[in-house]
């Protein structure tokens, strides 16, 4: 495969990951809005904005934290380059530079989809459709992973796709965990106080986990539990374990195909190391916000590797 | 149903009756419910929208991207007209690449003074650097697209010979496809002759040219693309696709120990065969236009080393400027010793000062052609211009006679389009896809029907308008 070519199969689905996240948090936070005073809403959508890194350029054409104008801005901003649009713009743009090594049903999926929000997202999205579109993104990622899970052939395309994915997905994971962390743990006496249960639901609704954490946890929520959840529990699909997991997988899968170990495998190794053994209590003496700041830039340093190693641009 | 008027119509004679190539097909479209019809015409656009079957115009808001827009009423031709066409296609082919061979060797037909020597010196799609080189197994034009006009039930004549980067092929396929998809009792009732199995007489073509440098075993055939946003990358995609062969950008190419590689993420690795789907102009920032990005460094000198065979050759291009194409009938003589089977449209020479006074007298009559234009651009169709449109052309014609020949105003064929109000005559063309390789002509039964949507329009480029129909050549 072309070392473009395997390029943009990873970015194709790192987007299409990234926007799916994107809408959980939106919604996330649309529903918290919903449920609470004036100020306690505005924080919310701050922390959104926050979350995505978008304070600048945010408040360089917004007044306040307004809900319509965040979601808008997140979606569709014209002064926001990485907004929802031009992500599954590039989803499509990855999907096309890739079409020989993507199957009919990927494509097809992936252009229904494109078209559909495209278009949903031409004009500002109002309170009435919100919900509506945040459900057309989500189904895009459902529907293009479904056709994938289908239709695609195993070989190294196939890897490629599935590392980014995973690798989005941790990121994505990690940056909201560390943000509720600061707005919900200001000091380390916190941990396991029952402080803000509804703001800890929030972060569990924005990785789509709230339901089958208070299956798990018989409702109880608390601190030490989610993060427990969110960081080590190797069955829930958006958690950094499973996602550590099914990278490892597919950068061995990659390794074997091509006949050797490259510095992505070196480097996930070192990640196995630090992380095999650890217990939530080890997180919390080190500090949560360490420990999260350590595997971002672990997770980054992997996808820098990959594409050394495969020769995505040279 | 009604008959076209004026022009001939390839389904209805002139009293309005069926003619028998379209006897079965209209005794069908006559028992389908008007809501089914309407129905399934919505459902094509659909189709082709999902699929992302789109080209890319040029100068609209940044590489917008359309559909060609798609008639269903297939356009039909029976086995004995597609006899007589593609003996006199395979007849014309044949004589294209002996020309070429000649042109860029000893030049026998300008040293037997049946063509002027001005036409090349003055031809930018000429390449001094092709000169006593021979491509692997002697072919220049591994694919042409030779574009047919009809005038009546026995007149057909070439009206342009496209042995540079022919598209359109994927419309051919896709249109076929998207047929079967919706009527698939159509075809159970009507033997057509299938068109499915192009791209891997494409790739068998290609693969029978590998350079002398090939190493054995699968060769390696890619397809260069500008990119994805060139108007034409749906079709290059299809086709490497449907070859199984490589899409490559000039970026993924490089000279690597005398052949061109491309980056795989295994490393670099060599390519025998590359269909290149970029002008000779962006083909070798080296030896061509220096500010290319499209190209490969060093690809001209890999390629006269024999490191490489690209298809169609470079510098075949000449064959598709309009002043040689007046020539076509004494080069098909030339070189096959017979008498053309497919004449020309007639044309005039602006560059003849006799031939001059005439267009100009004539101009309100007459189409005026750029000759090296194509797409449609460029042209004057004197029938349908504006005084002033005409009086503007004529100071360009007599500033560059040499740059322009003019044809008559050809009565191009009808065949009817499906239309809210029924079925409507509209004008067509055809372009049938030709293959050459060492071991013969390869002619694909059928080819891409363009259709003006407009109604009395004559232009048929997608680019200004058109449409496309599936081509249907009848079984015996």
């Amino acid at each position: 495969m072309l070392g473009r070519t395997a390029n943009s199969l990873f970015w194709m689905f790192r987007y299409l990951e990234r926007a799916e996240n994107t809408a959980r948090l939106l919604e996330a936070a649309l529903r918290m809005a919903l449920t609470r005073d004036i100020v306690a809403a505005e924080a919310e959508w701050r922390s959104v904005i926050a979350t995505l890194g978008l304070q600048m350029p945010y408040e360089a054409v917004n007044d306040g934290y307004d809900g319509m104008a965040v979601w808008n801005f997140v979606l569709r901003g014209a002064s926001n380059p990485g907004n929802v649009r031009s992500m599954f713009g590039a989803v499509r743009a990855n999907a096309r530079a890739a079409r020989i090594n993507i199957s009919s049903d990927v494509w097809e999926a992936v252009n229904e989809s494109w078209m559909k929000l495209d278009k949903m997202l031409a004009r500002p999205v109002g309170p009435t459709m919100v919900g509506e579109v945040l459900l057309a993104i989500r189904r895009a990622g459902t529907q293009v992973h479904g056709a994938f899970d289908g239709s695609m052939l195993r070989d190294e395309g196939y890897h490629f796709s599935r590392a980014g994915t995973f690798i989005e997905r941790a990121d994505s994971t990690t940056r909201i965990l560390d943000m509720k962390y600061f707005l919900l743990l200001p000091s380390l006496a916190y941990v396991g106080s029952s402080l803000d249960t509804g703001q800890w639901e929030q972060v569990l609704r924005s990785v789509a986990g709230a339901r089958v954490y208070s299956w798990l946890n018989a409702g109880q929520i608390e601190a030490r539990g989610i993060v427990e959840f969110l960081v080590l529990d190797e069955r829930f699909p958006r958690s950094l374990a499973f996602c550590r997991n099914a990278l490892r997988e597919n950068l061995a899968a990659l390794a074997r195909m091509h006949g050797a170990e490259g510095r992505s495998n070196a480097l996930m190794r070192d990640v196995d190391t630090r992380l095999g053994n650890l217990t939530v209590d080890q997180i919390f003496e080190q500090g949560l916000h360490e420990f999260l700041v350590d595997f971002l830039a672990r997770n980054a340093a992997i996808a820098e590797a990959i594409a050394e190693d495969y020769r995505f641009l040279a | 149903m009604s008959a076209g008027s004026g022009s001939f119509d390839e389904m209805f004679d002139g009293s309005g009756q069926t003619r028998p190539a379209y006897a079965e097909y209209c005794r069908w479209f006559d028992e389908q419910p008007g809501e089914f019809l309407k129905r399934k015409n919505r459902e094509a656009d659909d189709t082709f929208r999902r699929t992302g079957i789109t080209f890319n115009v040029y100068g609209e808001n940044e590489a917008e991207e359309r559909l060609i827009p798609f008639d269903m009423v297939p356009r039909i031709i029976t086995a004995s007209e597609w006899r007589r066409l593609s003996r006199g296609i395979e007849q014309r082919v044949r004589a294209l690449n002996s020309f070429l061979y000649d042109l860029y060797h000893r030049q026998e037909i300008v040293r037997a003074g049946r063509l002027p020597e001005r036409l090349l010196r003055t031809n930018d799609a000429w390449l001094a650097n092709m000169v006593g080189f021979t491509p692997p197994g002697g072919i220049y034009t591994h694919i042409v697209g030779i574009d047919l006009v009809r005038t009546g039930p026995d007149d057909f004549f070439v009206l342009e010979d496209n042995a540079r980067t022919p598209s359109g092929v994927s419309y051919m396929l896709e249109n076929r496809e998207t047929m079967m998809a919706m009527f698939p009792d159509l075809f159970s009732r009507i033997a057509v002759e299938s068109v499915s199995n192009y791209p891997r007489r494409l790739a068998r073509s290609l693969a029978a040219c590998v350079p002398p440098a090939f190493g054995g075993g699968k060769p390696v055939v890619a397809v260069l693309t500008p990119g994805i946003y060139n108007s034409a990358y749906f079709e290059h995609a299809f086709l490497a696709d449907q070859m199984g062969a490589e899409l490559v950008e000039g970026s993924d190419l490089r000279v690597v120990e005398g052949r061109v590689q491309m980056r795989t993420t295994r490393g670099y690795k060599p390519i025998d065969v590359l269909y290149r789907r970029v002008d000779d102009d962006f083909l070798d920032p080296l030896t061509f236009n220096p500010d290319s990005v499209l190209g490969v460094p060093g690809i001209m000198d890999v390629y006269r080393s024999g490191g490489i065979t690209i298809a169609n050759a470079p510098g075949t291009g000449i064959a598709d400027d309009k002043a040689i194409y007046s020539f076509m009938p004494e080069i098909v003589e030339f070189y096959t010793g017979e008498k053309p089977l497919l004449p020309n449209v007639q044309t005039w020479r602006c560059a003849d000062p006799d031939s001059l006074a005439y267009v100009l007298d004539n101009l309100a009559e007459l189409v005026v052609k750029e000759v090296h234009g194509s797409g449609g651009y460029g042209m004057l169709i004197g029938p349908t211009s504006s005084k002033r449109e005409i009086a503007a052309f004529r100071a360009k014609l007599v500033a560059k006679p040499e740059n322009y020949i003019a044809q008559p105003t050809l009565a191009l064929s009808t065949c009817p389009i499906y239309t809210a109000k029924g079925l409507a005559p509209r004008h067509v063309d055809l372009r049938p896809f030709v293959l050459v390789n060492p071991e013969g002509i390869d002619i694909t039964p059928g080819g891409l029907t363009r259709v003006a949507l407009k109604k009395g329009s004559l232009v048929v480029n997608s680019s200004q308008g058109g449409g496309t129909k599936d081509t249907w050549v009848l079984k015996d």
